[in-house]
């Protein structure tokens, strides 16, 4: 092997397992040295699981291979888990100390997905507390590093999946993305993340932030890698009223025959995307790469969509008021912390919802919860969702005439720890590319674009109508085949 | 009771809809009356985080039907809403239910039902009909909420499916509101949907006004019949009140059982704000006509219509019709009954109403502990129609039949009481009557009147057995052998 | 004619209390700053035109999903009490009411 096992792709890994190259056992061994290594610099994972258990379901998996019995997709394959989907028996936190005893008794339906292919799940990844950042600087746990410049956040709120991804800790990576928060962390570590079609995936089990905007994303080091886990666990499920009982194509396969795309696939930049707030060099990047798509015979059309300004105030109402709801639970009574205090029932739940929840998270409840109240309801809440409806018709329209939209994934290249986490502003306006697709519903997904000053990653975004992931993951193969932008390990 | 014009009663009941298998939003089974706490809970109906609720078809269809059977207009559309309030009964913090406002709707609104009051017809509208999950049960370890020091949750009733049924405030009086509540029983039993019987199935809170003033609300009444305790001294406590001089004010008071009062509930100053939103982990349902259609032709028959059908097909009063469909246990026994006795639908509504369940309720059996069937109370009928047996004697052994489920003739026999119809037996016993009760025969020859208490003296020395017809023509042949001389007393 | 809002103490107060969140003073003091800046972000909505839309909840367009009145098993006590901090043989444990 020229390389590391650990730096090697999903999908080559498993040709050379198939084929008896490598056993799972060293595969899996290799991944654990390389957490070892590294992890103390990145903090990747709020919970690793034990090195013995992991090492003997490898084993087991290897006996599986060995009588010829696997049938499964992912064949023994490792994978990082965001800490914010359900895992039986193993610690779920939601980089919350709110959370930091819960062990869930019951496995969130993609989990049993990765279980029934195979996959072993190495541990649970850091992440902003509640998934309420884009930086993974709110998590309980500390925040997790950029491996590209570690004195830099690997975004948010899935950073640490990210992080794991580019560090080669480990090959496959599961997140969840409710305004940018699979998509950002691509972005920020030069990897690739795909937000699904809202009901794509089934979010029983996704410990809500957000319910009517999040999806559980695939997230890998290459777009092939990426539509492998897609293909896992984009499953109907009869758990989830909102999961869309719909045939589902093979994703993978959407990655292949990719050459002559540019005569059906009518692709559009939207220009208010490209325009406030976007860094010269970040637009640059991306510029280049769409560039290379027209000398590749793509028609690129510029296209404005006024509207779009407006998604990100919009985004945060409808966001935060669902996190007011969502997060009511939180009491101290079932699971989950609980304050030391003895007094009545209201005294006990305000003083755990006070030690228990970080600052961020607080402000969103208190914002969500005035953004529900009588006479504040009808001008915030219930005409954020109105204004949802515009900007629903806006891309249908669009998603007429084009097939894929364009756009930066980030305003900026990755920023350093500390920098934005004192003005919550400045951090949501780091959403404001993203947060479009959450809102509407739609397929996006992020690849490597490029690198700002030699090694601080930028990625581009593209967008489809619902249910469209194959267009998606089909250009993306191609970009990614252009840019030649693949399979990128950071030097640790 | 009060029935004055001037007192303004409306309900809001919680039905839960006990003969569904599983709660409203997951497959947990629904019965969990007796079980040891919190075996009946998994992650959704726990609240755990990431669980999600999916809803039980069933239990929209018999929403369908109790809007139907009240005359309610079904919407087309139902749309979930969340509203929030905390406490430990509610996992989640918030209470998955429908709303008015903001786009949503209640499965149905209007309708009406109506109730017979001293033999007059009332109509009692209803406002609206919502479906929703019951929060879990709180236990205070030292029995009462003032004085725990802590409290129990057990979670196997938390959702639960509910109907809340709230009333326009129709009804003045406490008999009133009663007898709502039995009707509504009634259809909800007619209906298959509730057994109404079964503890805490049937809550209501209730709101009163006197004479044009503030709004009482009562809550935590647990049973119908204390409802109308609950609202008789309210009634009371109010009016006191005003002949003192101090106001009512609008205030929400908790019904304590114990004590039979209502005290205040110590609130915040502050309104609740539920700040009630779209439940966005449920699409809306679509409720076409021909649904609703559909689920009309399958309904069971309502009370009303059986009533009219008791009255036409067995001739019975409208009174004892009434009453017999009120229970539907009872009119299900009669109609059963029926079918191996059919000579007197009459007389076997009469047995049923006035001995069979007056004793019952007196004993406080509830329908399970009742061992007689229908094939008994037949074939006591046909013994008491072949004059086998007296009605004394019939209703002697009647509640043996009812808590052992024993054969009628079975217990004739151990008891000796068949009934004696020998003449000549039976004026024997008149002659020891007459001779013991000198003064009594006196009365009897000048007071046609005291003929019963004579007879009943016979009956006395029978043990109920003699004939009543053959000692009323005995006692007086006797008479009046007494007023020729022909029989000396 | 819109009228200006702004996040006041007592609003504060109001809403630390629905949310069950206790606030220090001087988170108080902080959040009463922060979130008139986010309210000043939320009013940028002000400027769009709804008349005659509709709220969108739900961007799945599905309706009528339901399920089958078939009880499946429940959790075993065990699991269900395992994460529980207090709690009192088969019951959770729960704060006193009054």
């Amino acid at each position: 092997m020229p390389k590391h096992i650990y730096e090697l792709e999903a999908l080559e890994l498993i040709k050379n397992i198939k084929e008896g190259n490598l056993r799972v056992y060293e595969v899996v061994e290799e991944f654990l040295e390389r957490i070892e290594k590294v992890e103390t610099k990145i903090n990747a994972f709020i919970t690793l699981r034990d090195r013995e258990e992991i090492l003997r379901e490898a084993k087991e998996k290897d006996g599986v291979l060995r009588r010829g019995q696997a049938k499964s997709v992912l064949f023994g394959l490792p994978v990082a888990v965001k800490d914010n989907i359900s895992t039986e028996n193993i610690r779920t936190t939601c980089g919350s100390k709110m959370l930091y005893n819960y062990v869930p008794p019951y496995d969130a339906t993609v989990i049993k997905l990765l279980k029934r292919e195979g996959a072993i799940i190495l541990g649970k990844t850091n992440m902003d507390e509640f998934a309420m950042g884009s930086s993974t600087e709110t998590s309980f746990f500390g925040p997790t590093r950029n491996p590209w410049d570690l004195s830099r956040v690997p975004g948010g709120s899935s950073g640490g999946s990210a992080a794991a991804l580019a560090s080669g800790e480990a090959p496959l990576a599961l997140g969840s993305d409710t305004g940018g928060s699979v998509r950002a962390p691509a972005s920020f570590t030069a990897t690739v993340g795909l937000k699904p079609t809202y009901g794509l995936v089934s979010r029983y089990g996704l410990i809500a932030y957000a319910n009517s905007l999040e999806q559980i994303g695939p997230m890998g080091r290459s777009v092939r890698d990426t539509a492998l886990l897609l293909n896992v666990i984009a499953k109907y499920d009869p758990n989830d009223a909102t999961s869309l009982n719909v045939k589902r194509p093979n994703y993978l396969a959407s990655t292949y025959n990719v050459n002559d795309l540019h005569r059906k696939v009518r692709v559009a930049l939207v220009k208010e995307m490209f325009e406030e707030g976007v860094s010269k060099d970040v637009a640059l990047i991306v510029k280049n790469v769409v560039n290379k798509l027209v000398s590749e015979g793509f028609l690129v059309d510029e296209i404005s969509i006024p509207i779009i300004k407006y998604a990100l105030p919009a985004y945060y109402i409808i966001a935060m008021s669902e996190a007011s709801s969502n997060l009511a639970r939180y009491d101290g009574i079932r699971y989950g912390f609980r304050a030391k205090i003895s007094g009545n029932w209201n005294e006990v739940f305000s003083e755990t919802r006070k030690e228990g929840f970080g600052k961020e998270v607080k402000r969103r409840i208190i914002m969500g919860t005035f953004t529900l109240s009588a006479g504040y309801f009808d001008q915030y809440y219930l005409k954020a969702l109105k204004v949802r409806t515009l900007i629903l018709r806006e891309f249908k329209n669009a998603f007429r005439k084009y097939n894929i939209l364009i756009s930066p994934t980030m305003p900026t290249p990755p920023f350093k720890i500390g920098e934005k986490i004192k003005d919550p502003l400045a951090m949501y306006m780091s959403d404001v590319e993203t947060v479009v697709a959450n809102i509407v519903g739609i397929p996006a997904i992020s690849l490597p674009a490029g690198f700002v000053s030699g090694n601080l990653p930028v990625g581009i975004q593209l967008m489809a109508d619902h249910l469209r992931e194959d267009l998606l993951l089909s250009i993306a193969a191609f970009i990614e085949k252009l840019t030649g932008l693949r399979n990128l390990i950071a030097k640790i | 009771m009060e029935t004055s014009g001037d007192i303004k009663i409306g309900l809001e009941v919680h039905v839960q809809l006990t003969t569904l298998k599983t709660k409203l939003f997951c497959s947990c089974s629904s019965d969990y009356r007796g079980k040891p706490p919190n075996t009946h809970v998994c992650p959704v109906c726990l609240g755990l985080p990431g669980a999600l609720p999916v809803v039980n078809k069933r239990a929209i269809d018999y929403a369908i039907m109790v809007a139907l059977a009240l005359n309610s207009k079904v919407n087309e559309k139902i749309i979930f809403f969340r509203k929030h309030y905390f406490y430990p009964d509610l996992p989640k913090n918030f209470q998955i239910t429908q709303y008015d406002k903001a786009g949503g709707a209640p499965i149905a609104i209007g309708g009406f039902l109506k109730i017979t009051i001293n033999g007059k017809e009332k109509r009692i509208r209803i406002r609206r009909i919502n479906i929703e999950e019951d929060p879990g049960k709180l236990v205070y370890p030292t029995g009462s909420i003032m004085t725990s020091p802590y409290t129990l949750v057990d979670y196997n009733r938390s959702g639960i499916a509910l109907l809340e049924i709230v009333t326009e405030p129709d009804m003045s009086s406490p008999a009133e509101a009663r007898a709502f509540l039995n009707k509504l029983r009634s259809i909800l039993e007619h209906l298959g949907v509730c057994n109404c019987e079964l503890e805490g199935s049937m809550r209501a809170d209730a709101n009163i006004s006197i004479a044009g003033g503030n709004r009482v609300e009562i809550k935590n009444i647990s049973s119908p019949k204390d409802v109308e305790k609950a609202l008789a001294y309210e009634i009371i406590r109010q009016k006191q009140a005003i002949s003192k001089g101090l106001s009512i004010k609008s205030e929400t008071r908790h019904w304590d059982d114990l004590r039979k009062v209502t005290v205040p509930l110590r609130v915040k100053e502050e309104e609740q704000d539920y700040r009630y939103f779209p439940e966005a982990d449920i699409p809306p349902i679509v409720i076409t006509r021909d649904y609703i259609e559909k689920i009309r032709e399958s309904m069971p028959e309502l009370p009303d219509v059986r009533a009219k059908r008791f009255m036409e097909t067995y001739g019975l009063t409208e009174y004892d019709s009434l009453v017999l469909v009120s229970n539907k246990w009872l009119a299900d026994f009669f109609e059963e009954t029926l079918k191996y006795y059919d000579k007197d639908p009459k007389k076997l509504a009469n047995i049923l109403i006035n001995d069979f369940l007056r004793w019952i309720h007196d004993k406080g059996l509830s329908h399970s502990e009742v061992k007689a069937t229908p094939q008994h109370i037949a074939e006591l009928l046909k013994l008491l129609d072949e004059k086998v047996i007296s009605i004394k004697i019939l209703k002697k052994i009647l509640p043996e039949i009812i808590v052992y489920g024993k054969h009628p003739y079975q217990i004739i026999k151990e008891k000796n009481l068949l009934k004696i119809s020998d003449e000549n037996i039976i004026r024997e016993v008149v002659k020891q009557v007459f001779v013991e009760h000198k003064k009594s025969v006196h009365d009897a020859l000048v007071n046609k009147k005291a003929i019963h208490y004579l007879i009943g003296q016979v009956m006395r020395k029978t043990g109920g057995k003699a004939d009543p017809e053959i000692t009323h023509r005995i006692v007086l042949e006797m008479l009046e052998k007494v007023k020729r001389g022909e029989f000396k007393v | 004619m819109r009228r200006k809002i702004v996040i006041t103490e007592k609003l504060i107060e109001h809403l630390s209390w629905l949310a069950r969140i206790r606030l220090t003073e001087e988170e108080k003091r902080e959040f009463i700053k922060d979130l008139n800046r986010v309210l000043e972000f939320f009013n940028e909505i002000d400027e769009v035109n709804v008349e005659n839309i509709e709220p969108t909840t739900h961007t799945a367009l599905l309706t009528n999903v339901l399920r089958d009145d078939v009880p499946r098993e429940s959790l075993p006590l065990e699991k269900v009490l395992r994460n529980a901090s207090e709690k009192e043989k088969e019951y959770f444990r729960a704060p006193k009411i009054l």
